[in-house]
């Protein structure tokens, strides 16, 4: 017997167009001179993004569980998914496209003779570009994927390019390599965490799909020992890449190490498309044995939500605070899959674009945040940055308000909708943690808000150098996004909210 | 939209106009902001004047969807207690926006972005009392701390960016906790049937008793940080000390006011069994508030932290006169807000005044100001003597109402209330011997005395509170149906007079 497999390329059309796009990129890169390389490779990525956006909208209201075996699921939460990480990548994109990110060839050590000729003949490593669409095509993989394997594969494709491009910075290429070392390393261990789970759950349920895995948790008889086994694992595997404490301590050294524009970009969309991982596991996979797991992410939301806001109080370095606050987050996250409902469904989707787009508004203020030998992202160098860039530190602001979760920002209503789906599901005490860790992560928010408009600036103080007209376009739509969904929320939440549907 | 959202907005409007005047022109942001103020005080009266003071319940209502998912509407309207105090408000804006021409020209940004945070800021004290709808509240309560958190820190003096970081602290941290409640009572409603904001709705809501508790803790220790009662008001003397005479008067004339209205129209109404219970404790408070803000007054020698604590006495006499639960200590309550926003006023434009002059905060710094600038020396001793609530001025009226309320329920807490009226006249006449009379001090010889402008700024102020203090009928006649409302609400009734027996 042998059957047809059925494949709905329509439906798969989104990832299969990103995964195009980046293998063009790859030609390009074989073919293509290096005097116009640099920018057929921008605008090949952007326009592969625009169109798979513009597909995955074509197909948004699309159900499907069988559009590739079985394998994946094509459904409201999977698409609004695929759709952040494109908008988000898309932003993200226009902050990469600044031609001073890279070093210029990342195999020359750092100090060399090759390296000083390569930054002299204006060499740029361009394959950066489509490094960047593989890792978008295993970010929109990862939340629909249905069955471990694909999971598996979807974290893989996410990750190795993320690896490699964490290591290309441009300035303190030491610091950027460790980084990438790190990354690589615990990423490693975490997908052999994941990989270890799931040969526990498929001993468990004797298949890999997540239906099945349910099916076999509700049924009575089964060995649940395999089963927290490999659920643990799992879930520590997903946590790493989520950076929840304690599987946290790769995030602020690869984010300060990683060049900033990739940075801003891992920070919003990997966190998206690991989330959409989590999710889908834990409302599919696991979800007939919540009041088993439930305290232990629990726990994991409470220490992640306030060890990520204490730590970042210590901290001197603007890319290390912002890591911390993305761990912060992470915490917030998760406790939209606690709650487990279908209200902490549409929170999370919410929470994920308003926080996303937070993040890389950011980043990419840091990377305009300058002195003569590049970045500069020692705090007290901020210091009075408002006095002569009164809209990038007004930019800047507003994103860490946001983060805060202050009203009439994004980050206010994502985070009033979480925590209201965590206390409809009855789980009051993580919501009066959760309100207090935003207090504690409000001071070092307002800190750097100090820093900059009420510190005299001083010698040492860094400028803002002139931002180019795409940095000036990705930086307005992420204060816009912010500012809009904060005063008008009905724009996006309602769409979310009639999307946030799950196959099981 | 109706005359209420339109105070609301012109503020606004005028923060708008503001946002394109060129940055150069210093002279002409000042007129907008004075003009687009007192139109709102115009508009203001009018509404006022149309307010019907013997109908109970919300008037001037206006409600349109603003979040659908969570049934969230941009829901406004106003009883007795919201009218007085967008009357305090929109007042107030303009006195300060005279009163301090000024103190805006030192200030780290420009003259124009002093007055559309001032403006932004009066936008949103309009907005927080007109709200019934506890999220629209919730996020202006959060808002409006913004505009301030940047004109103590923007436009203040000394350690103006440590004050304004601890106020916004602080104040952020009451506010989420009150966001925990906010989140309780909507899911609460949404069991009990359709998920609401509205405050009307969830006054008729059954909670149980203990979370009653939790919510009303959430709510009341926000206000309290707020209001600030002892001991969540420490961020006070540091901030009264770094701002600008106008934005203490802003901040502690109205904006703390927020957090006595808040008790009256959300903790006695929505948890009314809760507020039984913790009543008595809250008393206990609100009487070392009274003590512990004069001992502190009366050893300060800084003058505006001496203003401050005698605030915080203050504010202990309004929560006293709240959470007494009866019909005189609720309408002595609220008088009091406005009264003690009035004579704050004064009190902050007159030593405002004095310190520009004298270059210096300390009161050992004056002396003899009497002969020196006579003028000033009277309106700093009349807005005194309002603080120590002397019988004519306004403040006594109120403080007399909430004292008497007092009583009947809690003779004690009455007696040792009494106590704090007492250290007033301490604090108040001891400043007065010391900055006013005596010789006159080296340094003080040259001051020069109010000017027309100041009159103009001091005058109505100084009419508001003598009027207040011999015919507070226009007020009490429409704080006293809230009062009836509130009583009911809070299912609470007076308790029967001893005497009567």
């Amino acid at each position: 017997m042998f059957n047809t497999p059925i494949i709905d390329y329509n439906l798969l059309a989104p990832i299969l167009i990103v995964l195009g796009g980046a293998l063009l990129g790859v030609l390009v890169e074989a073919f293509i001179g290096k005097t116009y390389r640099a920018r057929i490779q921008i605008t090949i990525a952007m326009i592969t993004v625009v169109i798979a956006f513009a597909w995955v909208i074509k197909i948004h209201k699309a159900l499907s569980p069988v559009a590739a075996v079985a394998s994946v699921s094509i459904d409201g939460m999977g698409l609004v998914l695929q759709g952040t990480v494109l908008a988000l990548a898309f932003v993200a994109l226009m902050f990469i496209a600044q031609d001073n990110h890279f070093a210029p060839v990342a195999a020359a050590l750092p100090g060399s003779e090759e390296e000083a000729e390569a930054t002299v003949s204006g060499t740029q490593m361009t394959e950066v570009y489509p490094l960047v669409l593989f890792a978008i095509s295993g970010m929109m993989l990862f939340p629909i994927a249905h069955d471990l394997i694909t999971l598996f594969v979807g974290l893989e494709v996410l990750s190795l390019p993320l690896y490699i491009i964490t290591g290309l910075a441009r300035r303190r290429r030491i610091l950027s390599q460790e980084a990438a070392l790190k990354y690589f390393l615990l990423g490693a261990y975490s997908s052999a965490f994941f990989v270890f789970g799931g040969a526990f759950l498929y001993g468990y349920s004797g298949s890999l799909s997540l239906a099945t895995i349910r099916q076999t948790t509700i049924t009575p008889g089964s060995n649940h020992i395999f089963l927290f086994i490999g659920m643990i694992f799992v879930t520590v595997g997903l946590l790493f890449k989520v950076g929840a404490v304690p599987f946290h301590a790769w995030t602020p050294d690869v984010y300060q190490g990683a060049p900033t524009a990739i940075t801003g970009f891992m920070a919003a969309c990997t966190k998206v498309a690991a989330f959409g991982a989590l999710l889908r596991i834990y409302f599919v996979g696991f979800s007939g044995v919540a009041n088993d797991w439930k305290p232990i992410l629990t726990t994991i939301a409470i220490i992640t939500m306030v060890g990520g806001s204490i730590a970042a109080i210590a901290q001197k370095d603007v890319k290390r605070t912002l890591a911390y606050s993305s761990i912060t987050h992470a915490g917030f996250l998760l406790v939209g899959i606690v709650a487990l409902n279908r209200a902490g469904l549409t929170a999370m989707l919410f929470y994920l674009v308003a926080y996303g787009f937070a993040t890389l508004g950011a980043f990419g203020v840091v990377t305009l945040v300058q002195d003569s030998s590049g970045e500069v992202s020692d705090l007290n160098r901020w210091a009075g940055l408002a006095k002569k860039s009164p809209w990038v530190a007004t930019a800047f602001s507003l994103f860490l308000l946001s983060f805060g979760g202050i009203p009439l920002t994004a980050g206010f209503i994502a985070k009033f909708s979480i925590f209201t789906a965590a206390y409809a599901s009855g789980n009051i005490g993580i919501v009066v943690v959760g309100v207090i860790s935003s207090a504690i992560a409000l001071f070092f928010y307002l800190r750097v808000v100090l820093t900059l408009f009420f510190k005299e600036p001083t010698a040492e103080s860094a400028t803002v150098a002139v931002p180019s007209l795409m940095m000036k376009i990705g930086i307005g739509i992420a204060f816009a996004i912010t500012l809009v969904l904060g005063v008008y929320p009905n724009l996006l939440f309602n769409l979310v909210q009639s999307l946030s549907n799950l196959l099981v | 939209m109706n005359i209420l959202t339109a105070t609301i907005l012109l503020p606004l409007l005028g923060t708008l106009v503001l946002a394109v005047t060129p940055k150069g022109n210093s002279q002409l942001a000042k007129i907008i902001a004075l003009i687009s103020s007192v139109v709102t005080t115009a508009v203001s009266v009018l509404m006022a004047l149309r307010y019907h003071s013997s109908q109970s319940g919300f008037q001037f209502v206006e409600s349109h969807s603003w979040f659908k998912a969570f049934n969230i509407n941009y829901a406004v309207g106003i009883d007795g207690l919201a009218l007085v105090l967008i009357l305090l408000t929109t007042v107030l804006v303009p006195v300060v926006i005279v009163g301090g021409w000024n103190e805006s020209e030192n200030g780290r940004w420009s003259v124009k972005t002093f007055y559309m945070l001032i403006l932004a800021l009066e936008t949103s004290m309009i907005a927080v009392f007109a709200a019934t709808d506890v999220f629209l509240f919730y996020v202006i309560f959060e808002a409006m701390l913004i505009p301030v958190y940047f004109l103590i820190g923007g436009f203040g003096r000394g350690e103006r960016a440590a004050a304004a970081l601890k106020f916004l602290l602080y104040s952020l941290f009451g506010g989420l906790l009150m966001l925990a409640a906010v989140i309780g009572i909507f899911i609460i409603s949404s069991k009990q049937g359709t998920g609401t904001f509205d405050v009307t709705a969830l006054s008729h809501m059954k909670i149980s008793h203990s979370t009653q508790n939790w919510l009303f803790l959430g709510f009341f220790i926000a206000f309290a940080i707020k209001a600030p009662l002892f001991p969540f008001h420490t961020w006070l003397p540091g901030a009264a000390a770094s701002a600008t005479p106008g934005t203490s008067i802003l901040v502690l004339g109205v904006l703390d006011k927020v957090g006595t209205y808040g008790m009256i129209r959300f903790c006695l109404v929505l948890f009314p069994q809760a507020t039984k219970t913790f009543a008595p404790y809250i008393i206990v408070l609100s009487l070392i508030s009274i003590i512990y803000g004069a001992f502190l007054a009366i050893g300060q020698k800084n003058l505006n932290s001496l203003i401050a604590f005698t605030s915080i006495s203050h504010f202990g006499f309004i929560v006293l006169g709240i959470f007494s639960l009866t019909t005189q200590g609720i309408s002595g309550a609220t008088l009091y807000m406005v009264n003690h926003g009035v004579s704050t006023a004064a009190l902050f434009l007159a030593g405002g005044w004095m310190i520009a002059r004298r270059q210096s905060t300390q009161v050992d710094d004056f002396g003899g100001l009497q002969r020196v600038t006579p003028v000033m020396a009277w309106c700093f001793f009349i807005a005194g003597l309002s603080a120590l609530a002397l019988p004519g001025l306004s403040s006594f009226v109120s403080e007399f109402l909430v004292l008497l309320g007092t009583f009947t329920r809690y003779p004690l807490a009455a007696i040792i209330g009494t106590l704090g009226i007492v250290l007033a006249a301490l604090y108040v006449l001891i400043l007065v011997q010391r900055a006013l009379h005596g010789p006159v001090k080296s340094g003080n010889e040259g001051l020069s005395d109010l000017n027309v402008r100041e009159k103009i700024a001091i005058a109505p102020v100084i009419a508001a509170l003598v009027f207040l203090g011999f015919y507070p009928k226009p007020a009490l006649t429409v704080i006293n149906p809230m009062t009836s409302t509130v009583m009911a609400q809070a299912s609470v009734t007076d308790p029967t007079p001893l005497a009567g027996k």
